[in-house]
């Protein structure tokens, strides 16, 4: 069968549409389909992953109880924006929805502490936070090739990084 | 210089490839569901600066902006894994940053402001990764990440909070396809929070037995271990690949099908993308197992991508019909596949 739209290309997409329970069904072609907006026919089928986060987030804060009306200052995202979309706006929301945030990425990750590398342009601090943790790396290393000068080399080097890091926290 | 789908690395006869990928944000604006469009060509054009400067002059990088790309362009990136499927979807947004030998890709505007890529050929987890971490340093110094100390890198799906980084793996697993254990290792790896997925093609038999095994979870665990899981299970996962390969060896449908795949692949007129995926699985396995010679890893990586519908496009520089699509990539590979013996 041609499609129903140009009349030139063998049809291969089957719509069915039904509105106000009229149904309504065209035979197209793969172009005239796209052209109107049926191009990607599996995604109705496929799992929308934004949506299941989404109901992850909506779980913590039953949709009967009246969600805060609170906003992040910096994007303006609430946080029933948020939890119906299942993307956060910013990185300041992160702080804003602290609390509501928390239980879902624990049941996300499992974990809910930081523990890889730290972003250097935050501060001398952070730069010094990975050093220690890559030294940290090279210590347990030492230790499990039972090279124990080795490590104790490695130590006194963290020890003296941890000092240079304390001044900095006070 | 090659590509990375020009060559072959460690471990050849059963990983393509090795896959970081870090998702990062800049500080200073928020995530791209909350931007604007002049807002999303702003963080382009910073992040163009960035990249502009001379630190980055070796990796030779250039732009491809979606708005003024072709379609065509824009999906033969998809073809060669140097962008996401979803980079094509909706807002237009967005541009690619992509190294000279196509190793590094940079993509803006995707979920998160970053999505910094880097590949190589066969297992190299931590070569890979230090490439990307160098890279990542470099453009933190100019862009100041979104960075917290209890959740890492912020990101726009709580998903990526953490280290940001995937890491994945892609394996050719025909024989452990055959033996049907896929389903079993898959349902194991969950428990080792990775996953595993065919790359083309959708269910439980993929195109061309080609998977991919990444991690899951991001916080609360660090790249280096989370690098190591990884390699540990691939590892063990290629053996028993091995393992089962050398089963098929002794088995004649195997041998057969191999054959047959190889007369078919250097003969046929007309060859569409999946009976090709099909077909040169089994020369694939052909090769590990000794039954033909003639070919190398790397020429099948390098056919695989290049006869892809758009790959084949870009290189005729021209719109072509399926028919077209592939009568071509028959005479391609029936030229490519001319060396190859059987033993």
């Amino acid at each position: 069968m041609l499609c129903q739209s140009c009349g030139k290309n063998q049809a291969n997409t089957h719509i069915k549409k039904v509105i106000n329970g009229e149904l309504t069904e065209y035979m197209l072609c793969e172009k005239c389909a796209a052209k109107m907006g049926y191009s990607n026919i599996f995604d109705g089928f496929g799992f929308d992953f934004n949506n299941l986060l989404g109901s992850f987030f909506a779980a913590n804060e039953p949709k009967f109880m009246p969600l805060s009306n609170k906003r992040c200052d910096f994007c303006g995202s609430s946080l029933e924006e948020i939890s119906n979309t299942g993307k956060v706006g910013c990185s300041k929301c992160y702080d804003v929805f602290f609390d509501q945030l928390m239980p879902s990425i624990k049941r996300i990750h499992g974990n809910t502490k930081h523990a890889g590398k730290y972003a250097s342009a935050v501060g001398q601090e952070n730069i010094i936070k990975n050093e220690i943790q890559e030294l940290n790396e090279k210590m347990k290393k030492a230790i499990n090739e039972q090279n124990f000068e080795e490590a104790a080399r490695i130590r006194d080097k963290i020890n003296g990084l941890k000092g240079k890091e304390q001044p900095n926290n006070e | 210089m090659n590509k990375w789908y020009e060559k072959s690395g460690n471990y050849s006869d059963v990983v393509i490839s090795t896959r970081i990928r870090l998702a990062r944000n800049i500080s200073k604006y928020p995530f791209p569901c909350r931007l604007t469009s002049k807002m999303k060509k702003e963080v382009i054009n910073e992040i163009d600066r960035a990249l502009s400067k001379p630190e980055f002059e070796e990796y030779n990088f250039s732009c491809i902006n979606v708005w003024e790309a072709s379609l065509a362009e824009i999906k033969s990136l998809i073809e060669c894994h140097l962008v996401s499927p979803e980079f094509v979807k909706a807002d237009k947004n967005k541009a690619a940053f992509i190294s000279q030998n196509c190793d590094i890709s940079v993509m803006v505007n995707e979920e998160d402001h970053i999505r910094l890529q880097v590949m190589k050929e066969g297992l190299d987890l931590n070569e890979t990764y230090n490439l990307a971490d160098k890279i990542d340093r470099k453009l933190d110094e100019s862009l100041m990440f979104a960075f917290n100390e209890q959740l890492g890198y912020l990101t726009q799906c709580p998903t990526n909070l953490g280290t940001g980084m995937r890491a994945s793996v892609m394996l050719h697993l025909p024989a452990l396809r055959r033996c049907e254990m896929i389903e079993k290792i898959s349902s194991s790896l969950i428990k080792l929070g990775l996953t595993m997925r065919g790359l083309y093609g959708e269910g439980s038999e993929p195109k061309g037995d080609i998977y991919q095994i990444s991690n899951q979870v991001t916080l609360g665990i660090s790249e280096k271990t989370a690098l190591k899981n990884l390699n540990d299970i691939t590892i063990q996962i290629i053996s028993q690949e091995r393992k089962c390969r050398k089963e098929l060896a002794k088995n004649i449908q195997t041998i057969d099908a191999i054959c047959r795949s190889v007369g078919i692949l250097k003969t046929a007129k007309i060859l569409n993308s999946e009976d090709f995926m099909r077909l040169i699985s089994n020369v694939r396995l052909g090769l590990s197992i000794g039954i033909i010679k003639g070919i190398s890893y790397d020429k099948i990586n390098e056919i695989t991508i290049n006869t892809q519908p758009f790959m084949l496009m870009k290189a005729s520089n021209s719109e072509l019909s399926a028919m077209e699509r592939d009568q071509k990539r028959a005479s391609l590979i029936n030229e490519k596949m001319s060396t190859v013996e059987i033993l």
